[in-house]
C-alpha cells in the first residue's frame, strides 16, 4: 500500500496568503500564519511557503513568517523562492525551516544544488520544478514563476538534479495549478521513474481521487493549497478518505 | 540549563521553541564552558557526519560532551546527533564519532527486503516500534502506533543489539531508531522529535522528565 505525506502549499507574497490560478491571478485568503497553524492542528504532515514574487525582486521574504510559524507549528517546513546563494539557504534555515526548494537559481546556476547539498545535506535540497507540457507532449521546465522557459527537459533535469545532490523534488504542473481539475499523472508518473529521490507532487489537486491517483502514479508527497484555502475540505477529511481508499498516511 | 549545541549545522530554533513548548528553558551554545555547566545536553542535527565531527572537534566541544556523558548528566541526540554517538560512520571520509555508543552508521540500502527499489534518503512519518525488553521512557504516554518524522540516507547499526530501544520500518527492513547507553543517560533518536508533532513533543517532554 502506498504511503504518502500530505502537505500544504502556502503561497504568500508581502505578508498575505494567496492563491492564483496557474501561478497567476492572485486572491489574497489572509494571514499564511493562522493557517499554517490551522492545517498543523488537524494534521498536516509539511508546510510548504512560497514567496511567489521573490524572483523578480530577487529576495525571499519569509524570515519572519518561518519563525513565527516556529512558535506553535511542529512539522517540516520547507520554503521556496528567490533562494539563489548559500547565504540564502543559511537565513531561511536560522528563521526556522528545515529545507529549502530551489528553482530558478539552480536552472541559472546548477552548481548551487552540489554546494546547499554540501553545506547543509541533501534533504535540505529540494529541486523545485515547474514543469509546463510543449506542443510537442514534451515537459519543459519553467522559472520566475511560470514565466520564462529554460529549454531544459523536466525528465532530464529531474535527474541531473538527483545526481547534483537533491534530496527531493517538488514537481508543480504549471497547467494544471490552482484549477481544481486534477494533478497532471503522466507527468508525476514519468518524473518519479526517473529519480530514486523523493517527489512532491503539487497542481491541480481538487480532491481525494485526485491524491489517490497521485500517490499510485509514484508521489511520496502530494502538496494541497486550494482545496485547503477556499474550506472545501479538512486535512483529517482529506486523510480519513485517502486510509478508506487504500492509501496509508499518517494518522496520529 | 539544558543546553542545545550549535555547531552550525542544525535547525536549532525548532528543537529550543520545542523544549520551551515542554515547559523548560533552553540555551543555544557552541562554548565549551557552558556545556560543562549545562543539567541536560542535546546535540540536534542535519547534514553530514564527517562535516559535523570536524565542527565539533574544530570547536573543542568533543571533549566536555564526553566528559558530561561520563558524569552522567542526560544526553540526547537527535538524527545526524544520534548518528554523531557512534563510533564511526561510512558516510564521506572515514571519521570517527564520539563512540558513546558502539557501532557504525551505514548507508540505507537502495532495495528492499522485496527486491523492490525504494527510495533514499527515507523521508516521512513512520511508527516508532519498542525494541528490547524493557519500554524506554522515552515513549512514556505515546499511543502505540507513535509516527514520527524521519529524514536520513544513512542509518546507525549497535555492535550490541541490546542498545536498541527503538525501530521504525524501511522497505520492510527495521531500521534502528532509538537508541541507549549501557549508563542509561545517553539516547539517541533517528527521528526528529520537534518536527513530529505532538508525539514527538511527548517524546521530549519525557527527555526532559528524566533530568
Amino acid at each position: 500500500m502506498p504511503k504518502i505525506r500530505l502537505i500544504s502549499r502556502l503561497d504568500v507574497k508581502d505578508t498575505n496568503l494567496v492563491k492564483g490560478i496557474q501561478l497567476e491571478g492572485l486572491r489574497k485568503l489572509g494571514d499564511p500564519n493562522r493557517f499554517a497553524r490551522e492545517y498543523y492542528e488537524n494534521g498536516i504532515d509539511e508546510i510548504l511557503y512560497l514567496d511567489i514574487v521573490a524572483s523578480l525582486y530577487n529576495r525571499n521574504n519569509l524570515s519572519d513568517i518561518v519563525t513565527r510559524t516556529t512558535e506553535d507549528v511542529f512539522v517540516p517546513i520547507t520554503v521556496a523562492g528567490g533562494i539563489r546563494s548559500l547565504e540564502d539557504v543559511r537565513k531561511v534555515l536560522m528563521a526556522g525551516a528545515d529545507k529549502t526548494a530551489i528553482n530558478t537559481a539552480a536552472i541559472k546556476r546548477p552548481e548551487l544544488i552540489t554546494e546547499v547539498a554540501e553545506a547543509y545535506g541533501r534533504q535540505c535540497m529540494v529541486l523545485s520544478i515547474e514543469a509546463k507540457k510543449n506542443s510537442d507532449g514534451k515537459y519543459e521546465c519553467y522559472y520566475d514563476n511560470g514565466r520564462e522557459h529554460s529549454h531544459l527537459d523536466v525528465l532530464e533535469w529531474a535527474k541531473r538534479g538527483e545526481d547534483l545532490g537533491a534530496g527531493e523534488i517538488l514537481l508543480t504542473s504549471v497547467d494544471r495549478d490552482g484549477l481544481q481539475r486534477g494533478m497532471d499523472l503522466e507527468l508525476i508518473q514519468k518524473v518519479c521513474t526517473s529519480v530514486g529521490i523523493p517527489v512532491i507532487c503539487s497542481g491541480g489537486a481538487s480532491c481525494v481521487k485526485d491524491i489517490v491517483e497521485a500517490a499510485q502514479a509514484g508521489a511520496s508527497a502530494v502538496s494541497v493549497g486550494s482545496i485547503l484555502h477556499y474550506g472545501k475540505t479538512t486535512v483529517s477529511q482529506i486523510k480519513e478518505e485517502l486510509i478508506k481508499q487504500g492509501i496509508e498516511v499518517r494518522r496520529s | 540549563m539544558i543546553t542545545i549545541v550549535d555547531y552550525g549545522l542544525s535547525n536549532l530554533l525548532s528543537v529550543k521553541r520545542a523544549v520551551e513548548v515542554c515547559g523548560e528553558k533552553a540555551l543555544i551554545t557552541s562554548d565549551p564552558q557552558v556545556i560543562l555547566d549545562a543539567s541536560a545536553i542535546i546535540l540536534p542535527g542535519v547534514g553530514a557526519f564527517a562535516d559535523g565531527m570536524n565542527r565539533l572537534r574544530e570547536l573543542d566541544l568533543e571533549a566536555p560532551m564526553l566528559q558530561k556523558v561520563r558524569d552522567g548528566t542526560p544526553f540526547l541526540g537527535i538524527c545526524l546527533g544520534m548518528q554523531m554517538m557512534f563510533s564511526s560512520s561510512e558516510e564521506g571520509e572515514p571519521t570517527a564519532g564520539l563512540d558513546i555508543i558502539q557501532g557504525s552508521v551505514v548507508r540505507i540500502p537502495d532495495l528492499g527486503t522485496n527486491g523492490k527499489h525504494q527510495r533514499v534518503p527515507h523521508v516521512g512519518w513512520e511508527p516508532t516500534i519498542e525494541y528490547g525488553e524493557d519500554k524506554d521512557s522515552l515513549f512514556n504516554g505515546t499511543a502505540p502506533n507513535r509516527e514520527c518524522y524521519y529524514v536520513h540516507s544513512y542509518e546507525a547499526v549497535p555492535d550490541d543489539r541490546s542498545r536498541i530501544r527503538g525501530v521504525c520500518l524501511y522497505g520492510g527492513r527495521e531500521v534502528v531508531s532509538v537508541v541507549r547507553n549501557i549508563d542509561g543517560n545517553a539516547v539517541g533518536c533517528q527521528f526528529h522529535p520537534e518536527k513530529s508533532g505532538k508525539t514527538g513533543l511527548n517524546i521530549l517532554q519525557n527527555f526532559l522528565c528524566g533530568i
